[in-house]
């Protein structure tokens, strides 16, 4: 559950997104599942932030924890090479409902997106 | 430091390293490390994990072939959980820098995650917890392997926290090492109440969930006289409570020296004073704390936690087993005193709204001749070696008492038939712990070689109350008024008639009562061998017109509380020194 700095390098591209998780329950076991596994099919190390607590993406325990509500706002936050597709992947997941996260990634409207 | 409230059972202070036992009785050490075995330890753990996920990627897949993937979602997520880096992380950390066993770090930060689901509002997310507690016992079963650890293998004191000891379990401590014992669920008749009891040691039952804030190997406090169980104790608290326990056995050691003194009245009176077991280990126990004999011997744990009926041989082993170690003293075998529901082998009764008013103990027994017979037949050849006597439970009128005994005969005949030993002249008697038995006992006392009076179920007949029933239990008393009449009822029917009777319930094993039961006219009396000292020790303290005096007052006195307020009274002037 704690939170480990990576050493990343400094000139990585960092991509941030806050998106509302829908949802009968909310970020539960199998949403978080698919979320985590997606998530670590990206190299870029992705944080997620609810409520103040930061979380490994990758990690479905550390998403459990959240205990992120229906309609909740969480920020997506991606450092590394490919944190663009990573965050436009993963904020697409959470916009389906967590449906199908093997789709093609098209490119999402870049709201929120810096 | 936690304090949790729960029900207390038997009373004690009890400190000591935790052992959580789950659903599969897994034991965790919380075992440290010599520095050269972490590398090995860290890679005997990745086995473990690996495997784990195998079992699990196999489960997904044969349940997506056959149910669908909806169905297989459950241990994708799983084996999600499996890999997770962050929880590898951690484990590892634990074993590479805290030196704890794999074991033990995996089972704490598996259970810090449980903790913080069910911490998280809504019942979706806290039934995740059971998530977890899945995977750990897949982790624990790889771990642990062949080398997993059985209860029954414990070699140094413990407490055992669980959140529901099943009578399998209990029979696999080792009571040398069982300091106390604390359970998630169960009442004041549960089993694991009534273990404790018979073992002596303190208990707390009904605290709720708990076993996610504890790992094995932590201190944990158990204290059985205010029905409390406190984790991570700090130093003033744990201070407080090893002087409880220091005075616990200056108190067990003064009653030490009365174990070869008989209970004698200061007026005469050899009082019997027997003893209650559940098990045939038990019996060492009785012998130990000098009682005359074993005046119930419960066979429920035969039949409990098992999915088919025990054998005849099953139940000759244990009954010719305690026959056998108590020689000729008496042994009292009480026949399957259970509800239907709790015997996996029969169909669940279709309209048991009351199970304390439905089909159980005898009235089960005599709907199930093949099973009763099996253990009357078993009975009866355990008698040929020592000095047995049967007794029937939950009997309310004549005719059940006569069916039973037909089923008795018919089993003697049998055995005659066949040429087995038996005693021809085993005494057999019937529980009084109905109000129609108390009403009718002129008539039974013409039927019966013996009684005994068990005062737990008269106190719920009597005052229509379940004891387990929270909201009501606190109506439970053996010194209601009422109570206290049947007893009397009872005493003066078999004395006049001059058949033996005895009592088993609970109450006696107080010494809060033993002056007004003298008094009332009983002289024998069956309580947990732990309680054996305590009692003789007030009997060898008293004279029977001192006794008398006091149920005579007792009864002129028209509530519980009164009752009991003069009762705690009197047994301050015998000793003003006893911790009522």
């Amino acid at each position: 559950m704690r939170r480990r700095h990576e050493r990343l390098s400094m000139d990585m591209p960092v991509v941030e997104r806050t998106v509302k998780v829908t949802g009968e329950h909310g970020l539960h076991l199998r949403p978080a599942e698919v979320f985590s596994r997606l998530a670590m099919s990206f190299e870029s190390e992705i944080q997620v932030v609810y409520e103040s607590v930061c979380v490994d993406a990758k990690s479905i325990l550390n998403m459990l924890t959240l205990g992120a509500a229906p309609g909740a706002e969480i920020r997506l936050t991606a450092r590394g090479a490919d944190a663009e597709d990573a965050i436009n992947a993963l904020a697409q997941l959470i916009e389906n409902d967590f449906e199908n996260p093997q789709t093609t990634r098209r490119d999402a409207d870049a709201d929120g997106a810096p | 430091m936690q304090r949790l409230q729960g029900i207390a059972v038997s009373p004690g202070v009890a400190i000591g390293e935790a052992l959580v036992v789950d659903n599969e009785g897994f034991r965790i050490p919380r075992r440290f490390l010599p520095r050269d075995a972490v590398d090995e330890e860290l890679q005997r753990l990745e086995r473990a994990l690996n495997a784990a996920s195998a079992e699990v990627e196999r489960n997904r897949d044969r349940v997506q072939h056959q149910l669908g993937d909806e169905y297989a979602a459950i241990f994708s997520a799983h084996l999600q959980m499996l890999t997770d880096r962050r929880l590898r992380e951690e484990v590892a950390d634990l074993v590479r820098n805290r030196h704890y066993s794999p074991e033990y770090a995996v089972s704490r930060s598996l259970r810090r995650y449980a903790k913080a689901f069910q911490e998280i509002e809504g019942e979706y997310m806290s039934e995740r917890a059971n998530d977890i507690f899945d995977i750990e016992k897949r982790i624990l079963r790889n771990l642990l392997g062949q080398r997993r650890e059985e209860l029954s293998q414990v070699t140094s004191p413990v407490l055992v926290l669980a959140r529901n000891l099943t009578p399998s379990e209990t029979a696999n401590l080792n009571p040398q090492f069982v300091l106390g014992l604390a359970t998630e669920v169960g009442g004041p008749g549960s089993h694991t109440a009534i273990v404790a009891e018979g073992l002596g040691i303190p208990a707390v039952v009904g605290i709720g969930g708990f076993l996610t804030d504890v790992s094995g190997g932590e201190t944990v406090v158990i204290d059985g006289d205010q029905g409390m169980v406190i984790l991570s104790p700090d130093e003033e608290t744990l201070a407080r409570y090893r002087h409880e326990v220091e005075e616990q056995r200056s108190l067990a050691a003064k009653l030490e020296q009365l174990r070869e003194l008989p209970a004698e009245t200061t007026s005469g009176e050899r009082i019997q004073l027997l003893g209650n077991i559940e098990f045939p280990a038990e019996v060492q126990q009785c012998l130990d704390r000098g009682a005359d004999g074993i005046g119930l011997y419960r066979t429920e744990f035969l039949y409990l936690g098992r999915d088919d009926d025990p054998s005849e041989e099953a139940h000759y082993a244990a009954y010719s087993e305690v026959a056998e170690a108590m020689r000729d003293h008496p042994v009292v075998i009480r026949t399957l005193d259970l509800g239907a529901d709790k015997l996996n082998t029969l169909p669940d009764p279709e309209d048991e709204r009351n199970p304390f008013l439905g089909l159980r103990s005898i009235r089960l027994a005599l709907k199930n001749r093949d099973l009763f017979r099996k253990q009357l037949r078993a009975v009866l050849r355990a008698s040929a070696h020592g000095n047995i006597r049967l007794m029937f439970p939950l009997i309310a009128t004549l005719l059940e008492l006569r069916q039973a005994k037909m089923v008795l005969a018919d089993a003697m005949e049998d055995l005659e038939e066949a040429g087995v030993p038996f005693d021809r002249d085993m005494k057999v008697g019937m529980m009084v712990e109905t109000p129609a038995a108390v009403v009718m006992m002129d008539m039974f006392v013409h039927e019966v070689d013996f009684f005994s009076i068990g005062t737990n179920d008269l106190v719920q007949y009597c005052l229509a109350v379940d004891r387990s029933n929270k909201d009501v239990a606190s109506l439970y008393t053996a010194s209601d008024p009422s109570v206290l009449r049947l007893i009397q009822m009872s005493i003066s029917a078999a004395k006049k008639a001059d058949v033996p009777i005895s009592m088993c319930g609970q109450m006696c094993g107080n010494p809060m009562y033993t002056m007004l039961l003298l008094g009332l006219g009983l002289r024998s009396m069956s309580v947990t061998p732990a309680a054996v000292p305590e009692i003789k020790r007030v009997c060898r303290s008293v004279s029977i017109k001192q006794c008398e005096k006091v149920a005579k007052r007792s009864l002129a006195l028209d509530s519980a509380r009164d009752v009991k307020t003069y009762l705690k009274e009197e047994l301050t002037k015998v000793f003003p020194e006893f911790p009522v």
